[in-house]
């Protein structure tokens, strides 16, 4: 009931939204009103999952043998928590973001917001593979409209980029691997220890994880992150909602949960060639924090930031030890509320500066103090420097790299480290201790009252998990028994 | 009493109420009444039959009491029971849309000949698929053609002529070549029933007249259903013809050609036959891949909408094909699903484009820039339908896909399931065209504004929308019915 | 003696590739139905040929004789031929329509004309 509950909540916030677009206090009022009673939901939801229930939930049946089927474990209540938190958060952010912009089509923009969560609730809550796909695929298209949001040319190109790759690899490498398990296994459910174990061996075990892991489009995996920065087109709470919230976060959690639920850590470790799985997270670690570097516009940094970080969490779901498993569950978290707070930054200092590179915030901390040190608070974590949760994260994903003796992806994970500290260090410095160029006449404070509040939530939301690690700690001990 | 004969009935009402229809002449609308009506009611006989079958039963029909094989018996069995239930409900939705879409479309003093083909059309198309005759079915062809040539060259632009002109000589030479067909098997059999065909084929052993009325057969079917490279006649035709007929028979006409097919090669044939000793799937597969691939592309670059439907019709016959050619269950499953989706999404498609056409007098690409935000609830049938095609899930595009891919994968094709996925991702492509137009395009300043369809156009689109999404969520009811005709048909020696 | 048995089947051929040539390779649309009319025609003969029995008669019940051909084939073909009839004279008010629209009856010219009009579309 309570699962029911929480796909339906959003969607109660569709209709309400469109019933008083007329009024735009009404409309965004409704939305946080939604908003904040789903966190309630889910998180009485958590209360039962950490209790050790597993609420199952089946709606209807689809094909013979087929239903949409729900069913909660302690990873996707990670992710749905996750995602739950933030809404409001990001909701009162966008309150104050959408009419410091003057943005058009607000009305559209809550709606599919609405339908993207409740969405990113079905991912999460998903009992098989089947259900994951639908609810995987109606994200990306709720998603569309608010990447195309400003609906010019360059809002349409990054669209089509998005949607284009989004679409291509989830009906041309998801679904057949879906298909394939279903031949294989006569299931799609997730079971813990996995449903192919005698079914499959050998090569196509690595080609059907293979499949999973770029069929997968949102975890972002080199050659397919391009329409991460094509995406950034969008206005900055969409790239909250896509960077943390929901889309790039159901995509490694998809991974997580097909590596654990579908094929199961034993039979992977089998797999010819399971080092390479291995290999392509650690590429896509390295690179992306290169291409980073070089980015000046700093929402391209962050985009390309959010790559590497992902990396990290399939990097953690192929290692295939408990460990890491959980740094990647926990780094699903840690790396939310991070880069939240970053992307909700850099559309505070754009909504009241309107600057958007990078070598233009010098001294930019002295104007705007709370949202850089929210920025900060943001970079520290990931970076991984105490005392912020990405240190948590980045600690099990190594002591994971360690039980398996992966020294190669220890190197990385040490590597990217100092790579991340190389992009936003500087950023940080001149921030605070270069001085504002003399050119500079636009005269400018903070950002409205909602943008800041809600960066300051997130970034307190990033300490908080570092100093009170327990609670989640404890779920996420869950996933590995 | 009368329940007893239905299957008359349901060819024998609209038939009858043709003529009538003409006769009523100048009351134009008095005649649509009477079409909508004459739908409805074949709608629900097709229900009472299905609901008749629905366990794995067969009604015999033995036409003006003459037992067969001397008289024509009609036959209903879950196959074409599925198929009744596709062109009378497509029907039932389209004759209430076609008044008003006509009213632009169409001269006045022709929209009673309008009415009367329709209802002739639909007659031919009922007839082919509940009769159990061979030569029957070839007059009720015919019947179902020449009115459809009519209604095409209705269309006001002067090329539905040429259309239906092309359309006229394909199509006859089709149906000429199913008659020399049919009639070699009665040298070879001495019998136009198609249960006593079946029986006596078997015992015939190999021949090569068999072969060759295999032959024509195939080839004359295959111009019915634009089998690739069979299908030059049909862009033109859809393209013209006036919406409400493009949308009918593009939901209906080739479906039932398609049953025609899957009769003839499973149940006068027999797989046995058809698959073993004339391996005709490697026809099937390599023309349904090609026709997925080439048509699909090739409607990528229509400007106007109608047509480019038209083309994705193609490529869609094309996954049918590649279904029956999959010579399992569940690849014949995949088809027959496919058949019954594909009518409720392109009749969905080709409505809200009557509805463009209804307000801007085309359907040109060009001209439907930023048409989303003043026809709201007409573009959003398009995108619905659009998705469909696609194979998005909950869509019933998503259930066709899904059986397709099953069936490639089982018997260990993978290239043919790479080529159907690669189909959906053009068809992505060129859905996503006419959205970009509709929606993120700006209407130009000097084009005149248009409003939102009237509701009579509206109400039957989103009946096949929501049909769509039914049939998509909740599938036990199709494939729990597609299935067991596909286990009966291989199932029956 | 084979070979004459099979006369009529003959002609059946040479009509109906006759028809078919027509069809396809005339440009007129007048020529194009007959084309189509003796392709269809051919049909006929082998649908009459095939019913007929060596030595039979007419099939009307007498007293005297035993061997009659076979009806059904000749009524099908009844049927068959009012087919054509129909499509013939739907083919020929369409021809009327496409001179009175085009103002030619062949179809390179119609075919001009129609590409002239996609591409100004």
């Amino acid at each position: 009931m309570l699962i029911f509950l929480a796909l339906a909540l959003p969607l109660c916030g569709v209709i309400g939204v469109s019933i008083c677009r007329r009024n735009p206090n009404l409309r965004e009022g409704f939305t946080l009103v939604v908003s904040m009673t789903l966190l309630f939901v889910v998180l009485q939801l958590l209360s039962l999952v950490m209790a050790g229930a597993r609420p199952e939930l089946i709606l209807l049946e689809m094909l013979p043998g087929v239903e949409l089927r729900f069913k909660i474990e302690p990873l996707g209540m990670v992710f749905a928590t996750v995602a739950a938190i933030l809404w409001p958060i990001n909701s009162l952010y966008s309150i104050g973001y959408m009419r410091g912009n003057e943005e058009s089509h607000q009305t559209r923009f809550y709606i599919f917001f609405a339908v993207a969560i409740a969405a990113a609730m079905g991912v999460a809550f998903s009992g098989n593979l089947v259900t994951l796909f639908v609810f995987y695929e109606v994200l990306t298209l709720s998603t569309f409209p608010l990447v195309a949001h400003k609906g010019n040319k360059m809002a349409m190109l990054g669209g089509r980029t998005y949607l284009g790759i989004l679409l291509f690899t989830s009906i041309g490498l998801l679904l057949p691997a879906i298909i394939w398990t279903w031949t294989l296994a006569g299931t799609t459910n997730f079971i813990p220890g996995g449903i192919l174990t005698g079914h499959i061996e050998g090569g196509a075990i690595t080609l059907l994880a293979l499949l999973y892991l770029f069929g997968i489009g949102k975890a972002a995996l080199m050659p397919i992150h391009r329409w991460l920065p094509a995406a950034m087109v969008a206005p900055t709470p969409v790239s909250a909602l896509l960077h943390a919230v929901a889309v790039v976060k159901a995509g490694v959690f998809s991974i997580v949960k097909v590596m654990v639920y579908v094929f199961g850590l034993d039979l992977i470790n089998q797999a010819p060639g399971a080092d390479w799985l291995m290999w392509i997270a650690c590429f896509t670690l390295i690179a992306a924090s290169l291409i980073a570097l070089r980015q000046d516009n700093l929402k391209k940094r962050l985009a390309y930031s959010t790559i590497s970080q992902l990396a990290y969490v399939v990097l953690g779901a192929v290692l295939l030890a408990p460990l890491s498993i959980t740094g990647a569950a926990l780094h699903i978290m840690a790396h939310a509320f991070g880069k939240i707070t970053l992307f909700f930054a850099a559309g505070s200092i754009y909504t009241s500066s309107k600057k958007t590179e990078v070598s233009q915030l010098d001294g930019i901390g002295r104007r705007m103090p709370y949202t850089m040190t929210a920025f900060s608070i943001g970079a520290l974590s990931m970076i991984g420097i105490p005392p912020t949760a990405g240190f948590i994260s980045k600690w099990y994903l190594l002591m994971g790299a360690f039980q398996v003796q992966q020294l190669a992806a220890v190197t990385v994970i040490v590597a990217s480290t100092l790579l991340n500290a190389c992009y936003f260090i500087p950023i940080i410095y001149a921030a605070w201790f270069k001085r504002e160029s003399s050119e500079a006449i636009l005269k400018y404070g903070e950002a409205p009252w909602p943008v800041v509040t809600a960066l300051c939530m997130t970034a307190g939301l990033t300490l908080l998990l570092f100093f009170f690690p327990g609670r989640p700690f404890e779920l996420i001990q869950q996933i590995s028994t | 009493m009368i329940s007893h004969h239905l299957p008359a009935l349901q060819v024998v009402v609209p038939l009858l109420a043709a003529p009538l229809c003409f006769l009523l002449g100048r009351y134009r609308r008095l005649g649509w009444i009477l079409s909508t009506l004459v739908s409805w009611l074949c709608l629900l006989i097709a229900l009472q039959l299905a609901y008749q079958v629905v366990d794995g039963g067969q009604i015999h029909y033995a036409f003006g009491g003459w037992a067969p094989p001397w008289g024509i018996e009609y036959r209903v069995d879950q196959l074409n029971a599925l198929v009744l239930l596709i062109v009378s409900g497509i029907a039932a939705v389209m004759f209430p849309y076609s008044w008003n879409s006509i009213q632009n479309e169409v001269d006045p003093e022709q929209q009673p000949l309008f009415f009367t083909c329709m209802l002739l059309c639909l007659a031919g198309l009922l007839g082919i698929t509940i009769t159990g005759d061979a030569f029957n079915l070839f007059v009720l062809l015919e019947i179902s053609s020449l009115s459809t040539y009519t209604l095409i060259s209705l269309g006001r632009d002067r090329r539905a002529l040429t259309a239906s002109f092309q359309y006229l000589i394909m199509g006859t030479i089709g149906a000429t070549f199913i008659l020399i067909g049919v009639g070699i098997l009665y040298m070879l059999t001495g019998t136009l029933n198609m249960a006593d065909l079946s029986d006596r084929i078997g015992n015939i052993g190999e021949s090569r007249a068999l072969q060759a009325g295999f032959g024509f057969l195939i080839v004359g079917i295959g111009l019915k259903l634009a089998m690739f490279p069979l299908h030059l006649w049909l862009p033109n035709a859809y393209a013209f013809a006036p919406s409400v007929v493009s949308a009918f028979i593009a939901a209906t006409a080739t479906k039932v050609a398609v049953y025609v097919m899957v009769r003839y090669l499973f149940t006068i044939f027999g797989p046995e036959f058809s698959f073993s000793a004339m391996n005709i799937h490697w026809l099937f597969i390599p023309a349904g891949l090609i026709a997925v691939l080439f048509t699909s592309i090739v409607a990528l670059f229509q400007r106007d909408i109608k047509r480019m439907l038209a083309y994705s019709s193609v490529a869609q016959i094309g996954y049918m094909l590649v279904g029956i050619g999959l010579v399992s269950t569940t690849g014949l499953t995949a088809a027959l699903l496919h058949l019954f989706n594909h009518a409720l999404m392109k009749g969905a498609l080709f409505l809200s484009m009557g509805a463009v056409c209804y307000r801007l007098g085309n359907t040109l690409i060009d001209n439907m820039d930023g048409i989303g935000r003043q026809m709201p609830w007409t573009m959003g049938a398009f995108v619905a339908g659009g998705l469909s095609i696609i194979g998005v899930p909950l869509t019933v595009g998503f259930i066709s896909k899904w059986y397709l891919i099953l069936a490639a994968l089982e018997q260990g094709w993978w290239p043919v399931a790479v080529i159907v996925l690669l189909g959906s991702l053009i068809a992505v492509i060129y859905v996503w065209r006419v959205v970009e137009a509709a929606y993120l395009h700006q209407r130009p300043d000097q084009a005149k504004t248009v409003k939102e369809a009237p509701a009579s156009l509206l109400v039957p689109t989103w009946i096949l929308v929501l049909a769509n999404f039914y049939f998509g969520i909740d599938a036990s009811f199709t494939v729990g019915f597609t299935s067991s005709a596909a286990t009966t048909l291989f199932g029956a020696p | 003696m084979i070979a004459f048995s099979l006369f009529n089947y003959w002609i059946v051929i040479i009509l109906m590739m006759a028809g078919f040539y027509t069809v396809i390779a005339s440009g007129n649309l007048v020529k194009k139905i007959v084309g189509l009319n003796i392709f269809q025609t051919s049909v006929f003969i082998m649908y009459i040929s095939m019913g007929k029995v060596i030595g039979g008669t007419a099939p009307i019940v007498t007293v005297n004789t035993e061997l009659y051909s076979n009806p059904l084939p000749h009524v099908l073909i009844l049927t068959a031929i009012v087919v054509g009839v129909a499509t013939t004279a739907l083919g020929l008010s369409l021809i009327i329509r496409i001179k009175e629209a085009y103002h030619s009856v062949e179809e390179e010219e119609i075919l001009a004309i129609s590409q002239q009009e996609d591409e100004s579309e």
